[in-house]
């Protein structure tokens, strides 16, 4: 078989589960998430790398899983919108300061903006403005004006 | 969008790496943070046969620092380099450009090495490692080999690379006492890229001009060295009429780029302005 032809296996830990899949090198990370493992919270926006809806964390890292191939992410450990509340019923600390000051109205680009926000909150615990609008600039809301999620986000940095 | 296919191996080496390269050039290509190779495959702009994920390769990585010298890695992360607290105690330019170059996403993916490698005439880092007076390790199928980094960048998406050969490593020299850097940078508000950046590094010895290095990104079709200002500024102490006539010959080396989003002339008006606001802040 030629190596365009060949399938490869890749092992990753999603949401604490291990799981396999066997994939062709050109499927997307954020293509195996939504398609193989069922996981939809996780949106696609643009062909061009620019809205960060499908925005995830791979090793405890925020990046944009539409610009990671599958068999790139082979052995890491992948948390998407469905794994950040410890229980599934219950929303976590950010998606409920979206919740309190309206930071979503269509809610599309909301994941991706959540796991971003989780991001400038490991490396800014204590945010100023400025700080959190650079750390959502890689994830484009079409419906806020995002005045809302700096104040969503502020809240969660005045509670510490 | 889904790219064309393609066969996926990990190099194990740079040896394996290039072994891999040398097989079918053409069809190869390497990958390291993808942030650049990936868009393009999925927009179909590129369907090479076979990627060669080099994120493995040891000698790639890491930043080390001695009392003369400093190695960065190729695969090394524009968010590591934002990052290292020893590096930026040594060169705060790096994170003075890092928190400029896309988000924190590509951040988390994308290499300078790679940023370098593409060569990319709005991208940032071409213009820093040539201020930075860097020197750029290349290895390929007949040993390894030492470019400056002003010398590398020889076309639009075109540098001395050949065929076979990899990035592996910016070398830098410790900078003299005295010497400061600073990166100045007109962002493309879609795309975040640069329309004009320029990075400007001094040192002045008793109100004099003692060193001197300057490296434009975004104006031309490659980053380019500002030598002709730094030949007419060396040893002259800085004054308004000097940095106007230096931010000048920096603006006239080379032809501009003209585009939907900046003509050629207000390339080089910026190329002008920003070099003008770089000495002038490094003067004071
Ligand atoms: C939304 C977005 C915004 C961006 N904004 C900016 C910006 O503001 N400024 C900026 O400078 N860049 C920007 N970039 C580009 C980003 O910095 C890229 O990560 C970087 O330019 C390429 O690095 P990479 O490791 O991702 O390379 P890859 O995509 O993996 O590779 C790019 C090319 O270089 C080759 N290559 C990679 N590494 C090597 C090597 N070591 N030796 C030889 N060849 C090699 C590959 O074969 C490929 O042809 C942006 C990218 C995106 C997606
Ligand atoms: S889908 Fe738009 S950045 Fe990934
Ligand atoms: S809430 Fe609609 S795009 Fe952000």
């Amino acid at each position: 078989m030629s190596e365009v032809e060949k399938r490869h296996v890749v092992t990753l830990e999603i949401n604490g589960v291990r799981r396999n899949a066997e994939v062709e090198p050109r499927k997307l990370l954020v293509h195996l998430i939504r398609e193989d493992f069922g996981l939809t919270g996780t949106h696609v926006g643009c062909d061009t790398s620019q809205c960060g809806a499908c925005t995830v964390e791979l090793d405890g890292q925020a990046i944009k899983s539409c610009t990671v191939l599958a068999v790139m992410a082979d052995g890491a450990s992948i948390t998407t919108i469905e794994g950040v509340s410890p229980v599934a019923s219950r929303l976590d600390a950010v998606q409920t300061a979206f919740h309190e000051h309206h930071a979503l109205q269509c809610g599309f680009c909301t994941p991706g903006m959540v796991m971003s926000v989780r991001q400038l909150l490991r490396d800014h615990p204590d945010a100023n403005e400025d700080d959190i609008r650079h750390g959502i600039a890689g994830n484009i809301c079409r419906c806020t004006g995002y005045h809302n999620i700096v104040r969503a986000v502020e809240s969660l940095v005045a509670k510490d | 969008m889904i790219p064309s296919a393609f066969g996926y191996v990990r190099a194990s080496s740079l040896a394996n790496a290039i072994d891999l390269l040398r097989q079918d050039p053409e069809g190869t290509r390497l990958v390291a943070g993808g942030h650049t190779l990936i868009p393009t495959l999925k927009l179909r702009l590129a369907s090479p046969a076979l990627l060669v994920d080099i994120r493995g390769i040891a000698d790639m990585r890491g930043i080390s620092i001695d009392d003369k010298a400093i190695r960065i890695g190729a695969l090394t992360t524009h968010a590591e380099l934002l990052a290292s607290q020893q590096l930026n105690d040594v060169f705060p330019i790096f994170r003075q450009t890092a928190t400029r170059i896309a988000d924190p996403q590509v951040r988390n993916r994308g290499t300078i090495g790679g940023s370098i490698a593409n060569a990319d005439p709005a991208a940032d880092w071409p213009a820093v490692v040539i201020a930075l007076n860097a020197e750029l390790e290349i290895v390929g199928p007949t040993g390894s080999r030492r470019v400056p980094a002003k010398d590398f960048f020889v076309d639009i998406f075109t540098t001395v690379l050949e065929p076979a050969e990899v990035l592996a490593a910016i070398h830098l020299r410790r900078p003299t006492l005295g010497a400061r850097f600073i990166y100045r940078k007109i962002r493309h508000p879609a795309s975040g890229y640069a329309v004009v950046g320029v990075a400007v590094g001094l040192r002045m010895e008793d109100g004099l001009v003692a060193e001197m290095s300057i490296g434009v990104t975004g104006a031309a079709s490659h980053a380019f060295s500002g030598d002709a200002a730094t030949r007419f500024l060396m040893a002259k102490p800085l004054s308004h009429e000097s940095i106007e006539e230096a931010a000048k010959l920096v603006s006239e080396a080379t032809e501009c780029l003209s585009d939907r989003y900046a003509s050629a002339e207000y390339r080089a008006s910026l190329v002008r302005t920003e070099t003008k606001r770089a000495l002038l802040s490094l003067a004071a």
